[in-house]
């Protein structure tokens, strides 16, 4: 009787061991590919009004194109703040390294702008609402080793679903 | 870096670089870091940190004193007459640290924990303020 019950047991142990390597193989998996390939993010704020509503929306980011260095003018990315690294925001890349840029320092309160050229291995970014973002106008370019991700769909709301490849809007 | 690492043309040191600093971005003066470079972000730069944010930095070669901003660091290799650091690209993002490095593995000799070397310090810092990051 006992003998019988230990076989049980050593059967429901190997079983259960089992079983844990398996979800632990699938969490491992989930890692890394949210790490190295595409990860889900719900960005909020009003800097990318109105192409990312405030909250409530899903879009899903890869990061295969910034590890190849395949980002260009016109991409929404996904970048450690440079005035808090414990941050990531979402921003459009208006010039890639070399560009020269023209941009309105403070659209609100006044039509002055200001020109210069993006240094090498940096990007300049701007949020798509100049009125309400802080971005490469208050701080400058960014190191291109800060961008983490490119933004490439959107999940929700579903009346958006879709593609969020689209051409930069021109800034006057 | 010498004569932390490298110190002979000959050498070629191996270090082992932890990532678990990378959870809260909680960094010391004198810890060697990994960053990836501001102007090409292919390369990898192993320098010392000697500012943390809000730190007071003494530029001798521009005469100039500067603040370094939040989110920011200042790096100098140990080896001052031929490194490429912050005195050159200024003050680095936090965000472009890849990791800091612990030990050194090989060759066996040099063997050991990399120290933190604080004989350069910043003309002020706000390191001793409590819960600093």
């Amino acid at each position: 009787m006992v003998v019988g019950s230990l076989k049980l047991w050593t059967n429901l142990v190997i079983e259960g061991f089992q079983k844990s390597l398996s979800i632990a193989k699938f969490l491992c998996l989930l890692h890394a590919t949210n790490t190295y390939v595409c990860t889900p993010v719900t960005p909020y704020g009003p800097s990318m009004l109105p192409t990312l509503n405030l909250t409530g929306d899903l879009v899903l980011v890869e990061r295969v194109s910034t590890w190849l260095g395949k980002v260009d003018r016109g991409d929404m990315v996904l970048l450690r703040s440079t005035e808090d690294p414990r941050k990531v925001v979402i921003k459009r890349i208006v010039g890639m390294e070399g560009d020269t840029v023209t941009y309105l320092v403070d659209p609100k309160n006044s039509d002055a702008s200001r020109t210069c050229v993006v240094p090498r291995g940096n990007v300049w970014i701007q949020g798509d609402n100049i009125y309400n973002s802080r971005d490469s106008r208050t701080f400058g370019a960014v190191p291109y080793g800060l961008v983490e991700g490119k933004l490439f769909w959107r999940i929700w709301p579903l009346k958006s679903f879709g593609s969020l490849h689209e051409k930069a809007k021109e800034d006057s | 870096m010498s004569p932390a690492f490298n110190p002979g043309s000959d050498t070629s040191d191996y270090v082992l670089v932890e990532k678990f600093c990378l959870d809260k971005y909680r960094f010391s003066h004198g810890d060697v870091v990994v960053f990836s470079s501001p102007s090409n972000h292919k390369e990898k730069h192993i320098k010392r940190i000697i500012g943390l944010p809000g730190d007071w930095i003494g530029t001798p070669n521009l005469d100039d004193v500067l603040k370094v901003p939040e989110g920011h660091f200042w790096v100098e290799g140990d080896n001052s007459v031929s490194s490429l650091d912050s005195r050159s690209f200024g003050p680095i993002p936090l965000g472009l640290i890849r990791g800091r490095v612990t030990h050194i593995v090989w060759p066996p000799q040099r063997m050991g924990r990399v120290e933190k070397e604080t004989n350069q310090r910043p003309l002020s810092s706000l390191q001793d303020r409590p819960g600093f990051y």
